[in-house]
């Protein structure tokens, strides 16, 4: 069970990063730490032990086979978590050309 | 299995540690990178070779748009001493950060053993797999098959992030 | 943005092509072997991204603005779309069915909607990637002019 308490580790520091960064590159990096943990946990579920990659053979009928519906998830998952950091990381762009810096106690202080 | 998956994570643990503390902001984004790499590692060993080739290509796209915005701006993280709103982020975070841990401890009692869980669901999901849907990777025929709404869902999230996309970095209507 | 040094635009001439087709295999053989629609898709993407980064986006014709990747990704979303509803029509009327013959476990023309589904997601996925990074690029131009 270690496997799990390390991945919850992994977890509370992108937590960790989120709270007290305050460089807004910085704050996304964390937030795509945490997805990751979050991947790791999802197919560390459905692991079998012995078991071969979800990938029928007709000649071995009788093979076991790891969970194929965690991984269904985490493939959703990713493709998702591309699409989030891309959206943020523009928005990084607008807020560098409007205030000229990345640290959210100016920005706060300079509403513009 | 254990071993190898422990080892990689406490790698990957380091490089997260050393991602949110790099004062250049280019060595963050290279040591996000290595959480992202070990993860295809962690793929590989638990016998997911679809997951892994996602992972290692979107990866990379993720890396090449960070280094574009970071380039882009500005490149150093400006050290200033830590105040009193400073000590007050990091102690609530440690508070935080204890309670969540506590609780975890208390809920991972409740797993299974790693590699010896109940496979209710997936035995449904293995069983007739092949002769209902015709193919003979099972993770496809999950998604495209039993679980197509969700896929469909996603595709639906990807668009409306790429029209997101397009709307902030419009520059035209300003005229 | 200028282009690279020849070493990098002559590797590129030779590489983008068997990356291009390594991404459309991937994509068709979905059903048989690890891969499918997502990853292909972003393969593909990835090879048109390494060939407008090593030339230099006033080499590229695609840079002018970016309607075509638009209009070539919500197209693709709309014909899985009406695949899906077609399920309506024939069949057993559920939305969402396999309404195409399965045939024999193992080949590549097998497995009922399920390849054209891999075929449609995997030119929508590449369209989206291709769109963001192309929307990146023109805001640099715009802003340096």
């Amino acid at each position: 069970m270690t496997v799990y308490l390390l991945c919850f580790i992994l977890f509370l520091v992108g937590l960790y990063g989120i709270i007290t960064r305050r460089n807004l590159v910085k704050i996304v990096i964390s937030l795509s730490i945490m997805e990751f943990s979050v991947f790791l946990f999802l197919a560390m579920i459905g692991y079998v032990e012995g078991g071969s990659a979800p990938i029928i053979d007709p000649a071995a009928p009788d093979t076991i086979y790891v969970d194929p519906l965690p991984q269904a998830m985490v493939l959703t998952a990713i493709v998702i978590g591309l699409a989030t950091t891309a959206m943020l990381m523009s928005v990084i762009i607008r807020i560098y050309r409007k205030y000229k810096t990345l640290d959210i106690r100016e920005i706060k202080n300079l509403r513009g | 299995m254990e071993a190898a998956i422990s080892v990689i994570l406490v790698l990957m643990i380091l490089g997260a540690i050393f991602a949110i503390h790099a004062k250049d902001l280019l060595s963050a984004v290279i040591a996000c990178g290595i959480v992202g790499y070990g993860l295809v590692i962690c793929f590989l060993l638990l016998r997911a070779p679809d997951l892994a080739i996602v992972q290692i290509v979107v990866e990379t796209i993720t890396l090449v748009i960070m280094v574009a915005v970071v380039l882009d701006s500005t490149r150093r993280e400006p050290f200033s001493k830590p105040d009193m709103r400073d000590y007050v982020n990091i102690s609530t975070a440690v508070v935080i950060i204890a309670v969540i841990f506590f609780f975890l401890n208390m809920a991972s009692g409740s797993l299974d053993e790693f590699g010896k869980g109940s496979l209710r669901m997936a035995e449904h999901y293995i069983e007739g797999a092949s002769e209902k849907t015709g193919s003979a990777n099972l993770v496809t025929g999950v998604i495209f098959d039993f679980r197509g709404y969700d896929t469909l869902g996603e595709a639906t999230v990807l668009v409306t992030a790429v029209l997101g996309v397009i709307t902030i970095l419009r520059l035209k209507g300003k005229k | 943005m200028k282009g690279m040094t020849l070493i990098v635009k002559k590797t590129t001439q030779l590489i983008a092509g068997i990356v291009f087709l390594y991404g459309i295999y991937v994509v068709l053989h979905g059903h048989l072997t690890p891969g499918g629609g997502f990853a292909g898709g972003v393969i593909i993407a990835g090879s048109f991204i390494l060939l407008t980064l090593a030339y230099g986006s006033d080499f590229m014709k695609l840079t002018r603005e970016e309607t075509g990747t638009t209009i070539t990704e919500n197209l693709a979303i709309f014909t899985a779309l009406l695949i899906a509803l077609a399920g309506l029509i024939t069949g057993s009327r559920v939305f969402f069915s396999n309404w195409l013959p399965a045939g024999r476990v193992g080949e590549l023309i097998s497995a009922g909607v399920i390849p054209l589904y891999n075929i449609f997601i995997g030119i929508e996925v590449a369209a989206s990637i291709l769109t963001i990074f192309l929307a990146l690029i023109i805001f640099k131009e715009e802003i340096t002019k």
